[in-house]
């Protein structure tokens, strides 16, 4: 239940310092990208914020976006504002089982209705296929998606799975499973990708709700701009290996143990939108390129149809090299013929000449 | 394919794909009609080889004799400058080598990115300058067909979307490195029907010049 004390009333019950939750706040503020003058202002808004009531469903998922939240190493300030908000309804972090969770969900969207935020994790089954592919409490993911959507004031899609359709949405899609925002079309969504997501953004992006009551500014695929705005590329130590041209060409090569760059191992950071560069992971310790492995471009849609992991991101999809020898194949034959059929032409031509003499033309005219 | 990742893995995917077809299937036939057809026979006793000067044609056909570099400097100067930096770019930038590596299969080294930066952008600059130069001379303005203006904008564009795509001047990047690959499926899809197809002909043509001459024994 959304209960009704201020986030500083609870942040002080729960023994933050002002201290520490200064330091969130200027960290909220820088990674929004807000000038550090807005600290304060963030600390007073967050203040008098009341525990708005999250409920958070998980569809065709794999858990990977709770796990991420949960690694968000306590204690920080990250974990304790979701102690703070009011999180009336996970099934993964919830004590509460069948009928009982479903009672909180019921009760808790019926006592916040349009003012509650909508957390989904997964994917789900489009509108038109079997409802059974997943359900909850014997309810399609689709008809609570619908129920919960009716009363949300917004709606965030955490992870690739609710933000672009993800692995289940993968080919040839099976489930026929889709995007939350390919559903909602008449509340705001705000697109929290990543398999798993930051967990720093999932909170980032809420704080940004709670400090400014509205949706942060999105990108064209509803990405708050704050975190997703640059690409990994851009903002990756190793970019002046790519800039001198310097490759690892192996994962046990001398240029990948001089840390060199990882694009020709398949790195999709050029085309990826996401703030793991800059925020890094487990408690800003590392994040993928660092430790070694190209970015896969888990922020981006149909990640896992853009080609292999390993596979360059100027490569090619599919078997260009067969096709090109097929379509070279059939020219050289329909050449073949066409010349074969030209020569024949002159030939019978030839053959076929009847001459006439000047004379034979007089008569005849 | 409506957004920039869908339209950048179609243009990367069936988009390429069928770029190639085109490309492979035209030219091969354009190239098997070409040597089927041959030349007529020539009953002559030969006077020399035809190989060798065929192959010698090649190479000194392609350096511009001193009456030809004399009436047109800017045709054999500016026109050297940006096939070079067009088959640098093409053959020798990583990323390029990694496409090469997926089509064909077979890889080769490259250079640092900085020199490949530098070259597109003296090859673009040339270009630019061969256009202008197009539109300004009195004879060539007259005789230039809507083909040539179509050869130029298809060779054209790829430079200037890769060029854009390596420096990151259009976000999001997944729209520019799809207009880049877009610009070369269309150069593709235009090669074997355009002017294009001297990429292999010319070779084809300076050998049978030379080979014409070296049998007849003389020198071309």
């Amino acid at each position: 239940m959304a209960a009704r004390k201020t986030l500083g009333e609870s942040l002080r019950e729960h023994g933050v310092s002002r201290r520490g939750f200064l330091k969130f706040c200027a960290a909220t503020a820088s990674m929004m990208a807000l000038p550090p003058s807005m600290g304060p202002v963030i600390a007073a808004a967050l203040e008098k914020a009341r525990r708005p009531s999250v409920i958070w469903l998980s569809f065709q998922e794999c858990t990977g976006c709770t796990e991420s939240l949960t690694r968000s190493h306590s204690p920080t300030v990250e974990d304790l504002i979701f102690d703070v908000i009011s999180l009336d309804y996970h099934h993964t972090l919830q004590v509460a089982a069948g009928a009982q969770a479903e009672a909180a969900r019921e009760q808790a969207m019926k006592e916040n209705h349009g003012e509650y935020l909508l957390v989904v994790d997964g994917s789900l089954p489009g509108p038109n296929m079997n409802p059974g592919y997943s359900t909850i409490a014997g309810i399609s993911n689709y008809e609570m998606l619908k129920e919960a959507v009716a009363g949300a004031k917004a709606i965030v899609a955490v992870g690739t799975c609710a933000a672009f359709g993800g692995l289940p949405a993968a080919a040839p899609n099976p489930t026929g499973a889709v995007s939350v925002l390919d559903i909602v079309k008449d509340k705001p969504v705000i697109n929290v990708p990543g398999c798993p997501p930051v967990p720093m953004v999932i909170t980032g992006v809420l704080a940004q709700y709670l400090v400014f009551g509205k949706l942060p500014e999105l990108d064209e695929y509803h990405r708050p701009k704050a975190f997703f705005g640059q690409s990994i590329h851009d903002r990756c130590y190793r970019r002046p290996f790519y800039d001198k041209g310097l490759f690892a060409e192996s994962f046990d090569d001398e240029g990948a143990r001089k840390g060199w760059c990882l694009y020709r191992l398949g790195c999709k950071g050029p085309s990826t939108y996401n703030a793991c560069a800059t925020m890094r992971w487990n408690s800003g310790t590392s994040w993928p390129v660092e430790s070694g492995h190209p970015c896969l471009g888990c922020s981006e849609p149909k990640f896992w149809d853009a080609g292999g992991f390993y596979v360059p991101l100027s490569a090619p999809l599919g078997s260009p090299g067969s096709t090109l020898l097929a379509a070279g194949v059939t020219g050289a034959v329909v050449g073949g013929v066409a010349a074969a059929l030209a020569k024949k032409r002159a030939t019978t031509a030839a053959a076929e000449r009847e001459p006439v003499t000047v004379e034979e033309l007089e008569q005849k005219l | 394919m409506s957004d920039p990742m869908g339209f950048l893995l179609w243009v990367k995917g069936p988009g390429l794909n069928w770029a190639l077809a085109i490309f492979a299937l035209g030219m091969l036939v354009r190239i098997v009609e070409i040597f089927m057809l041959g030349r007529k026979t020539n009953y002559a006793e030969p006077k020399g080889g035809e190989w060798g000067p065929g192959f010698k044609t090649i190479l000194t056909r392609s350096v511009a004799d001193p009456g030809t570099f004399a009436r047109a400097p800017f045709n054999v100067v500016v026109g050297w400058i940006w096939h070079i930096g067009f088959l640098i770019t093409l053959l020798l930038f990583i990323p390029h080598i990694e496409l090469f590596r997926g089509v064909l299969g077979i890889a080769w080294p490259g250079l640092p990115n900085p020199v490949v930066d530098a070259v597109t952008a003296i090859t673009i600059l040339a270009l630019v300058a061969t256009l202008v130069h197009r539109l300004q001379h009195p004879v060539k303005k007259r005789i230039s067909t809507p083909e040539d203006y179509l050869v130029w904008t298809v060779t054209f564009l790829p430079l200037l979307t890769g060029y854009l795509a390596y420096h990151r001047l259009v976000n999001p990047y997944p729209l520019i490195l799809g207009l880049h690959i877009l610009s070369v499926n269309l150069f593709l899809v235009v090669f074997p029907f355009t002017k294009l197809t001297h990429v292999f002909t010319a070779f084809i043509a300076r050998w049978y010049n030379g080979a014409i001459f070296g049998r007849k024994g003389v020198e071309s």
